[in-house]
């Protein structure tokens, strides 16, 4: 019953007259109670808030999905996805009114289109040494933002500002490496400074409103990532954004005093900086008292304000941690591959990063595995645009919404392919604002 | 009407909570339902309100067996239930929420709010249950507020009324106003199942007495059953009224609060001038009914909330501004008074709780880094100091009973030195082998020197525990008196008399 | 809470509450800036003659007039003035004459940046102030619409963040239906086919599944915006004709009410799709709080148990308010595709779904609160299209301006607000 979620512990009612003085008793009941405890519960009914509590968002512990429930989430998605590839194939659609009478002809049609398009997408993606350079490198950003947004949900805070904490990062970072003039590895510390810094500071608004004001995140980071867009917008209005003799919307790329150097191909240092973030971060969360700290505000605030934990200061530093992330995220494209800046730089890995952190479960490893899986999609889907069957790439990105979903609702999964429940089945069960 | 459970059994998976219950319920009859904590009456009531499904077993209304697959069969059958926590929406008004379910309408499902105040007022002035059909719920005394919760009831025409503990949020005052209405009630032709632990409620209104031990029925009784006989059956073994301690050696002073008021986020004073000091070696126990000013007054000498006014000194340093970790550092141990709430982290390991306002120290922290050895090391001894009933140190501690979550926020208070514990609650919807524990606990706590400061709703723990007791009143400590005044002088306090008899004042 | 008021007066310390004390310094502080911006508005303008027109454009009907800009703006910092004096000895009134208050300093503030900005214009051709109602009502038309959808959901106890997805889906089937049937109004049912079933989905989910309802609603979201995409990517060129060229709704001119001057044309002249949204504002405000039917919303968003209690099935009233929520997020859908501009393009709903929100939290989860908010969004976006052609003001910041608002409102003056006490908690019964 969910009223129990919240209210105080039911069954509020010390019996009476009980307190013993005599030993013997005391023993006799140690006794009674630990046959008890042999056959299942200790002492009175089982707390009605445990449910609720351990059923939370912030707490991984009680929502790791298990591995297959996840494959299945993954290859529902895909079942969908091969639908979706079949209806948008003309000939399928063509043989569709013969179905009756030529159904070889749609089904041959549709497994053409679907495993063409499939095929062609696991090859672009991990097909080559070239293809897993570049999907490692895609996904690097999708994990540095992923990571950010991860650890803000480990705080109990729903980051949507990843977006904007990277446009702020980019930009700075692109400032730096364009317009000043330094050596070449202290122009990359500077530039690569300034990317985190401004994420920081971007992200660490929301967290300092949350704070204070009380003001939800959800909106401020929401109206944040607009903010940035129009501050980005605003500068490159500006001379000192622009290209030289140039008019557009479009600044000069970073100069190369300022870029990562490759390590293989052209996979950049950047890269590794990724990975090295997501063990940073796990070491913060779970080996340090900041972490600690963390956890326990996400998953009961009370009850870490009264064991002496400041609230408002961990709201602030998670959003700022999580603004530096992004920031570090903005640099993978800034000073990795180069890109100048322009309006639509960001795309929406400040967005995507939200799917990835909620597939990883908010645990480091969850989201780089999650940032891999979909910096593969992505990378696969342009080379399924342009294999024979020319499915458009936006259908990775419906094939990732539904892998998400699908994840986050295991009872959905279960329900579909009569597993047995192996879990918690209340996975990503929270209340939300 | 006559209600009538057979063999009703209710399990939640290896766990039984209602075994064969049996159970006659005559017309106009007050039947009394007595049990400790977790005895399974909630549970067994639930099921005859059709909120749970019994596993097995039936109910049978005037020898016809039913089943109710919601409340709403259960309403239509007459049976009406007064919740533990009132089912009242608190921003809807008293009218809309008598009328919920059952909504006045003018046609087309268009509110008739005239006419459900009407109702409202009808059944108020025909029970003697004054309260005004349009005030809003959520801004009336909790004593109001049940009285709502019985208009609703009886707005559905119930022929049998289910009373969950109804007396707990009341002052003797307001108990003895319930215990009128519910004779009314009776006389009126309405039976009343009424689940309460305390016996002089049982004996003062009960026509049948059944108790109830780990979800069996262990027998029935006539309200004329001595007290200590129906304590027995209640608790299973013979039970005695006081905790064992030696006379408190008390010594300075170590908590010293002057003149505090504290103001709630929407303006009221919540807490009004109060003062008072606490000693080495010595419980002062506070007491008064819930929600008369205790609940912020410890939250301020934590630093959880800040007084508007006023001093609270610690070893004469003023601690009033510190915030709850300058608070805990200066010596301040805290047992707050919802665990679950605000006690420990429900999803974190027992051991991550045993170290949850320890973890900067230096046992437990180097620099940054979190000693995990010694936090290990920290929850074997306490569980076993404790005695915590855990399958591990890395279960959640959503997965123990109450008693023992209760023993994980006792044994991580106790585990640092202490110049002034505070435990508010301390043993609430905690099993009776658990109350002892933490009882004997507390007591070995002001043994060892602390000024122990207990805030209870339960006159019993007071008595139990205190050296010297404050009775608190609408934000005010009306008196503090010595253990040994009257049951009915301290009843009296609580409900707002200030006049201490003269011989009783406790000597501060 | 109740105990709180079941404490008296008695025995209380005389004190002044610190909630009031910072009442008083945040309306000085704000006061006051409006008062410096005003008198420098007022300092600055030097030529005081300011064109201004009742009309959209200047026109035959609507000709140009001039105004002294300075006299107004002088004003402004009067009435300004005056707000601030009460604010400085705390007598700002609460309830609706402090409402008021604080829409005349708006008034006034706006009155005076207006004229600041027009006045002393260094174009070739003086450009006049134009009525902004009628672009506000265009721009608001969506965010109403999501905000209701917002509302009846999260009065109902399910969060809503996935209202950008139900516009999203709504303008594309929109659009789609539109062009198959050759008819605005079909392409009207279209939206409100595409909105309820991106409802269904997120009641299943939610409701059914208890998926946590902040997550699902950026899951929808993504969703939404791909599945779009990808079909709107498949629709072939040489069949754009039957999937995405949509008939567009024409105004239709009520008599008499649109002959009222300045209000008239902007509220009275405009498409089926506005008139709907008079309609449901009222439909959702009376359904909400004078019948039986929202009674029991609010009651299973406030309290579920309480209402089970009473035999109300609190699922069922939750997804009789998701998908009839949207009914209304499809309509706001339409209005980007056959309620304006025709065709569906990626992206079409462009973070309106956001300022819906916005706008659901701002108002209070109230339709009527949440209607004003979106009028706000909807008047700065238009201010922001006109005042971009003076250039005192940079465009990309006054776009920003919304946004800030918001931010600012929420921080400053909503702040703590109180969502429906079980939004966002699935209801089970064990």
């Amino acid at each position: 019953m969910s009223e129990h979620r919240k209210g105080p512990s039911d069954g509020a009612e010390p019996p009476d007259q009980a307190s013993g003085s005599n030993k013997e008793q005391w023993t006799d009941l140690q006794q009674e109670a630990k046959a008890k405890l042999e056959t299942g519960r200790a002492g009175d009914d089982p707390d009605p808030n445990a449910d609720g509590e351990s059923a939370d968002l912030r707490s991984p512990i009680t929502w790791l999905p298990t591995v297959v429930e996840t494959l299945v989430a993954v290859a529902l998605a895909l079942v969908i996805g091969a639908v979706l590839i079949a209806l948008s194939e003309r000939k399928v659609i063509e043989a569709m009114p013969y179905i009756f009478s030529y159904p070889q002809d749609f089904f041959r049609e549709s497994w053409d289109a679907i495993s063409s398009s499939y095929a062609a997408l696991v090859k672009g993606a991990i097909g080559s040494g070239s293809a897993i350079g570049t999907t490692v490198e895609r996904s690097a950003p999708l994990i540095c933002a992923g990571l950010g947004v991860s650890l803000a949900f480990r705080a109990g805070l729903f980051n949507i500002g990843a977006q904007g904490q990277l446009i702020i990062g980019a930009m700075l970072a692109g400032y730096v490496g364009f317009s000043w003039d330094l050596p070449a590895g202290i122009h990359l510390l500077a530039a690569f400074t300034a990317a985190l810094l401004g994420g920081a500071a971007w992200g660490a608004i929301s967290g300092v409103l949350k704070a204070q004001t009380g003001a939800h995140e959800v909106i401020t980071t929401i109206m944040l990532n607009f903010l940035a867009g129009s501050v980005l917008l605003y500068a490159l209005s500006k001379e000192a954004f622009q290209r030289e003799g140039s008019d557009n919307r479009l600044s000069p790329p970073a100069n190369e005093s300022a870029r990562f150097a490759d390590v293989v191909g052209n996979t950049h240092w950047g890269v590794i900086l990724a990975f090295l973030a997501a063990i940073v971060v796990w070491w913060l969360l779970e080996r340090s008292t900041l972490g600690f700290e963390i956890r326990a505000v996400g998953a009961n605030p009370d009850a870490a304000r009264t064991a002496g934990m400041s609230v408002p200061k961990i709201y602030t530093l998670a959003m700022l941690i999580a603004g530096l992330l992004a920031g570090l995220a903005a640099t993978m494209s800034v000073l990795g591959r180069g890109d100048s800046l322009s309006p639509t730089m960001a795309g929406t890995i400040g967005f995507d990063a939200i799917t990835v952190a909620l597939l990883g479960r908010a645990t480091p490893l969850g989201t780089v595995l999650a940032g891999l899986l979909f910096g593969a999609l992505a990378v696969g889907g342009v080379a399924m645009q342009a294999s024979a069957a020319s499915t458009p790439k936006e259908l990775t990105q419906v094939l990732q919404a539904l892998i998400v979903l699908f994840v986050a609702a295991p009872a959905f999964v279960r329900g579909i392919t009569r597993m047995r429940a192996q879990g918690s089945d209340s996975a990503l069960m929270a209340k939300g604002w | 009407m006559k209600l009538e459970i057979r063999g009703l059994t209710k399990r939640f998976g290896t766990f039984t909570a209602n075994d064969r219950i049996d159970l006659t319920v005559e017309p106009g009859q007050i039947h009394c339902l007595l049990g400790e904590n977790g005895a399974g009456k909630s549970t067994l009531m639930n099921m005859l309100y059709g909120l749970l499904d019994p596993t097995e077993g039936e109910i049978l209304v005037d020898g016809e067996p039913v089943t109710f697959a919601s409340p709403s069969g259960a309403i239509d059958a007459g049976i009406g239930m007064v919740h533990q926590h009132f089912m009242l929406v608190p921003v809807f008004t008293v009218a809309e929420n008598v009328m919920l379910g059952r909504e006045h309408t003018r046609g087309a499902g268009v509110l008739n709010r005239r006419e459900a105040a009407r109702v409202v007022r009808e059944l108020s002035e025909r029970y003697g249950l004054a309260v005004d059909p349009n005030s809003l719920v959520g801004e009336l005394p909790v004593g109001v507020q049940q009285r709502v919760e019985i208009i609703k009831a009886l707005s559905h025409d119930a022929k049998v009324l289910i009373l969950d503990e109804p007396t707990a949020v009341l002052t003797p005052q307001e108990i003895d106003e319930l215990m009128d209405i519910m004779r009314s009630l009776k006389e009126q032709g309405t039976s009343i199942i009424f689940i309460t632990h305390k016996l002089r409620e049982v004996k003062a209104v009960g026509d049948v007495i059944t108790v109830i031990r780990r979800g069996r029925v262990v027998g029935s009784a006539p309200p004329s059953t001595p007290e200590t006989e129906l304590a027995e059956m209640m608790v299973g073994r013979e039970v005695n009224l006081v905790v064992d301690k030696a006379p408190a050696k008390t010594g300075e002073t170590v908590l010293e609060v002057s003149g505090v008021t504290v103001v709630d986020p929407r303006g009221h004073q919540v807490v009004k001038d109060v003062s008072f000091v606490a000693k080495a070696g010595e419980v002062l126990g506070i007491a008064g009914v819930q929600g008369n000013g205790q609940t912020e007054l410890i939250k301020s000498l934590l630093g959880l909330v800040r007084p508007e006014t006023g001093k609270i000194l610690l070893d004469g340093e003023d601690i009033s501004r510190y915030s709850p970790r300058d608070s805990l550092d200066a010596g301040i141990g805290y047992v707050p008074e919802d665990r679950s709430h605000d006690g420990y982290v429900a999803s974190f390991s027992v051991r991550e709780n045993l170290v949850l306002d320890l973890y900067r120290s230096d046992a437990f922290a180097n620099g940054p880094a979190l000693k995990l050895d010694a936090i290990r090391e920290n929850a074997e001894s306490r569980i076993k100091e404790f005695d915590i009933r855990t399958e591990s140190a890395e279960s959640p501690v959503s997965s123990l009973s109450g008693g023992n979550q209760q023993k994980v926020v006792v044994a991580r208070e106790f585990s640092r030195s202490l110049k002034a514990l505070i435990a508010s609650q301390p043993t609430r919807g905690v099993d009776v082998g658990s109350i002892e524990f933490i009882h004997k606990r507390i007591i070995s706590e002001r043994d060892n020197g602390t000024a122990v400061i207990i805030v209870s709703t339960e006159l019993d723990e007071i008595y139990a525990l205190s050296d010297r007791i404050a009775v608190m009143y609408d934000g005010r400590i009306v008196g503090t008196v010595s253990p040994d005044i009257k049951r009915e002088d301290i009843g009296l306090m609580m409900a707002g008399a200030r006049e201490v008899p003269a011989d009783q004042e406790a000597t501060a | 809470m109740a105990i709180a008021t079941a404490i008296s007066d008695e025995g209380a310390v005389d004190l002044r509450d610190r909630a009031d004390v910072s009442r008083q310094i945040k309306l000085v502080v704000v006061f006051g800036l409006v008062v410096a911006l005003l008198v420098w508005f007022a300092l600055t303008i030097e030529n005081s003659t300011v064109l201004y027109t009742l009309g959209e454009r200047i026109s035959k009907e609507t000709p140009a007039k001039e105004v002294n800009g300075q006299a107004l703006a002088w004003g402004a910092v009067a009435v300004a003035v005056v707000a601030l004096l009460l604010a400085a000895v705390n007598k700002v009134p609460r309830g609706g004459l402090g409402i008021l208050v604080f829409v005349l300093v708006g008034l006034a503030f706006f009155t005076g940046f207006l004229v600041w900005n027009y006045a002393d214009q260094d174009l070739g051709r003086p450009l006049a102030m134009v009525n902004p109602l009628p672009g506000t009502m265009r721009l608001a038309t969506p965010l109403v619409f999501g905000a209701l959808a917002g509302c009846l959901c999260e009065r109902a106890g399910v969060i809503n963040i996935a209202i950008e997805g139900q516009l999203l889906m709504g303008a594309f089937f929109a659009s789609v239906a539109s062009s198959a049937f050759y008819s605005a109004e079909m392409g009207l049912l279209g939206g409100i086919a595409a909105g309820v079933a991106m409802a269904w989905m997120l009641g299943i989910f939610a409701l059914r599944y208890q998926v946590n309802q902040v997550v699902l609603g950026v899951v929808l979201i993504a969703f939404a915006s791909g599945l779009t995409a990808f079909m709107l990517s498949q629709i072939p060129d040489d069949y754009k004709q039957y999937f995405n060229e949509p008939l567009v709704l024409e105004r239709i001119a009520v008599p008499v009410l649109s002959d009222i001057p300045i209000l008239g044309g902007p509220l009275f002249n405009q498409t089926l799709l506005v008139y709907l949204m008079y309609v449901a504002v009222f439909l959702v405000t009376f359904l909400l709080f004078e019948t039986k039917w929202g009674l029991r919303v609010r009651a299973v968003g406030e309290h579920p148990m309480a209402a089970d209690t009473v035999g109300i099935k609190v699922n069922r009233v939750r997804w009789q308010a998701v998908l009839f929520g949207g009914v209304f997020a499809g309509l706001g859908g339409a209005y980007f595709t056959v309620g304006s501009t025709g065709s569906f393009d990626n992206d079409a709903s462009a973070g309106n779904g956001f300022i819906a929100l916005a706008a659901v939290i701002m108002g209070r989860w109230h339709p009527i609160g949440a209607t004003f908010a979106a009028l706000f969004f909807g008047f700065t976006w238009t201010l922001q299209a006109q005042l971009q052609v003076l250039d005192k003001i940079p465009g990309e910041l006054l776009r920003a301006s919304p946004y800030l608002a918001t931010i600012i409102a929420v921080a400053g003056f909503v702040g703590r607000v109180r969502p429906p006490a079980a939004d966002g908690v699935p209801y089970v019964k064990s």
